[in-house]
């Protein structure tokens, strides 16, 4: 059953067709990437999904429901949680309080129990200080709790603004560009990484990716994107030899 | 249940300082002239704290206090005057109708970011002065005049305690949280599934609710609410305490309201010199410290919790 369904999306900023025609079908537990060359639309593409754009038209059904039209806040609160091209840390905050802050609409508390400190508002605190530590734990950067996000070096901010979108328990995380500005060793740690939170928190997981090994190596289905539409799927094998792709990668065979 | 021991340890510091003072009050070590000090000071602790939710702590930047206050001040004394209502239903009446309004002003005005906010807020602070100005129903140009003085240290103290009570509660649990990240990174904080409308709308009630309090304990004491008294100036007053104390910083509020009223009247004596040596002292410490006495750091009491033996971390802060 697909978990997020897009249909025949489009995106016009004033005379530029950002992205036309965009569809895109992800069943639930897969792993996809989106892959295409710079500018091809795969950042707008995630803002259409994650509610930062309103599409011009098209549709997305998320759970067997449109999410067109809501708020990126309603979209985190259904089950979608996204990373950022440029990380957006808390980065004045630190490690931990950036995960906490993710766990904020599960709090049940109220503005008065936390104003008279009674009811649930220190046993929920202690379960969220627990479980962001615990997660902490998992992307190894526990130890760095009380250090403030933006001094942390990058390879673990970008780990961390992961382990942010995780707190928000979504069942659905959407990765733009996770290795980007990575080295081969930290790039194969995180393709690891993604493997393995996707089993553990039983997540399915688009990600964009310049990567090509990291794309081919954990993705199950790719599609590609250029000038704003969708002009290939598949599995990797079948996305590398797609002549299509390689056009539009390598450019056309001279005659 | 030792979870709310701190809460309790600073809650009776807090009696004892009263204590203290009050005595000090009764005995006439303290005279009128610095005991109207202690009140102002307090009432612009309670200022300077609220608006720092709103400028510090969620990083909207507002500079239309003194209008809330206003309307608390005036509020407070058509309850007690007109309708010979006790003090307290007054001051809650100040801070429900302050803190209304900030809800109505805030809903539109809080889509707007920045500069736009800040122009946006400094209008409306004039508007709600203004408005109070032709209103000869509380005495218009010439002031709300003849109202008791049912202020005093203990009231005002007290007012106090509980305004960084509140807020300093507030900031430490999710909902303050939710507000820091809106400051952070708005487009973030959206992204990890936080109202940020809301919580700016939140913020930013809270704030002027509080203004309100501030207005009415004010007007009580004064004898008069006097539209003078609630120009954009006074806006000002406020905000050069938060920016001096720190954005996000409670305890640099407090400090700074402290010693902003401190300089004010020990400058009194020398009227003609009072505004220059105030201005370069703001000057010296934008240059010097432009983050504000505190920063965003708080002094808490983990200072004291550490001596007690107790290891919990003070605040989101992380000081």
């Amino acid at each position: 059953m697909a978990i997020l369904k897009a249909t025949k999306l489009s995106k016009v900023f004033g005379g530029l067709k950002a992205v036309s025609d965009f569809s895109i079908d992800i069943g639930k537990g897969e792993l996809i990437g989106l892959i295409g060359p710079n500018g091809a639309g795969k950042t707008t593409a995630f803002n259409l999904l994650t509610g930062v754009y309103q599409p011009t038209t098209g549709e997305i059904d998320f759970d067997g429901k449109s999410i067109v039209g809501l708020k990126p806040f309603q979209i985190t609160q259904k089950g979608v949680a996204r990373t950022f091209q440029n990380i957006r840390l808390f980065s004045e905050l630190s490690v931990l309080d950036n995960v906490k802050i993710a766990y904020h609409f599960h709090v049940k508390y109220g503005i008065l129990e936390s104003v008279l400190r009674i009811g649930r508002y220190h046993q929920e605190e202690k379960e969220i200080e627990e479980r962001a530590i615990k997660l902490l734990e998992i992307f190894k950067l526990s130890d760095k709790k009380d250090e403030i996000a933006k001094n942390l070096p990058y390879g673990e901010q970008r780990r961390l603004e992961i382990a942010r979108a995780l707190a928000a328990q979504p069942k659905l995380l959407l990765l733009d560009e996770p290795a980007a500005g990575m080295n081969p060793q930290e790039t194969q740690q995180l393709m690891q990484m993604i493997k393995w939170i996707k089993e553990e928190f039983d997540l399915t997981i688009l990600l964009i990716e310049h990567d090509m090994q990291l794309v081919m190596n954990v993705c199950e289905r790719i599609y590609v994107l250029e000038y704003g539409s969708i002009i290939a799927q598949g599995t990797p094998e079948e996305i590398k030899n797609n002549p299509r792709v390689i056009e539009a990668y390598l450019g056309e065979e001279v005659e | 249940m030792g979870k709310n021991k701190k809460e309790l340890l600073s809650l009776v510091a807090c009696i004892a300082l009263y204590a203290v003072v009050q005595s000090l009050i009764m005995l006439d070590v303290i005279g009128p002239f610095w005991e109207l000090n202690l009140i102002l000071i307090c009432i612009n602790v309670i200022l300077a704290v609220s608006l720092n939710l709103i400028n510090g702590f969620t990083g909207q930047f507002s500079i239309g206090h003194a209008g809330f206050m206003a309307v608390g001040a005036y509020l407070g004394a058509v309850l007690t005057v007109k309708l010979q209502l006790p003090f307290i239903v007054a001051i809650l009446g100040g801070a429900a109708a302050a803190g209304f309004l900030g809800f109505v002003i805030g809903l539109p005005t809080l889509r707007l970011d920045g500069d736009y906010l800040a122009i946006a807020t400094l209008g409306l602070g004039e508007i709600i002065r203004i408005t109070i100005l032709n209103i000869p129903y509380v005495g218009g140009a010439s002031g709300f005049m003849g109202i008791p003085r049912y202020s005093n240290f203990t009231w005002v103290f007290f007012a106090t305690v509980f305004t960084v009570f509140f807020i300093r509660n507030f900031i430490n649990s999710t909902h303050g949280r939710a507000c820091i990240s809106i400051r952070e990174n708005q487009i973030a904080a959206e992204a990890m599934g936080i109202d940020t409308t809301k919580y700016k709308v939140m913020a930013f009630t809270i704030g002027a609710a509080f203004a309100g309090i501030a207005g009415t304990l004010f007007s009580h004491y004064f004898y008069i609410a006097h539209p003078a008294s609630f120009t954009f100036m006074k806006s000002f007053d406020i905000l050069t305490i938060v920016v001096l104390g720190g954005l996000g910083s409670i305890s640099g509020s407090i400090t700074a309201a402290i010693l902003l009223t401190f300089v004010s009247a020990a400058l009194a004596s020398y009227p003609e010199w009072r505004m220059i040596i105030y201005s370069l002292m703001l000057i010296v410490l934008m240059l010097y410290r432009p983050q504000g006495l505190f920063g965003n750091k708080e002094i808490s009491l983990k200072i004291f919790g550490r001596l007690m033996g107790g290891n919990k971390r003070g605040n989101t802060q992380g000081n």
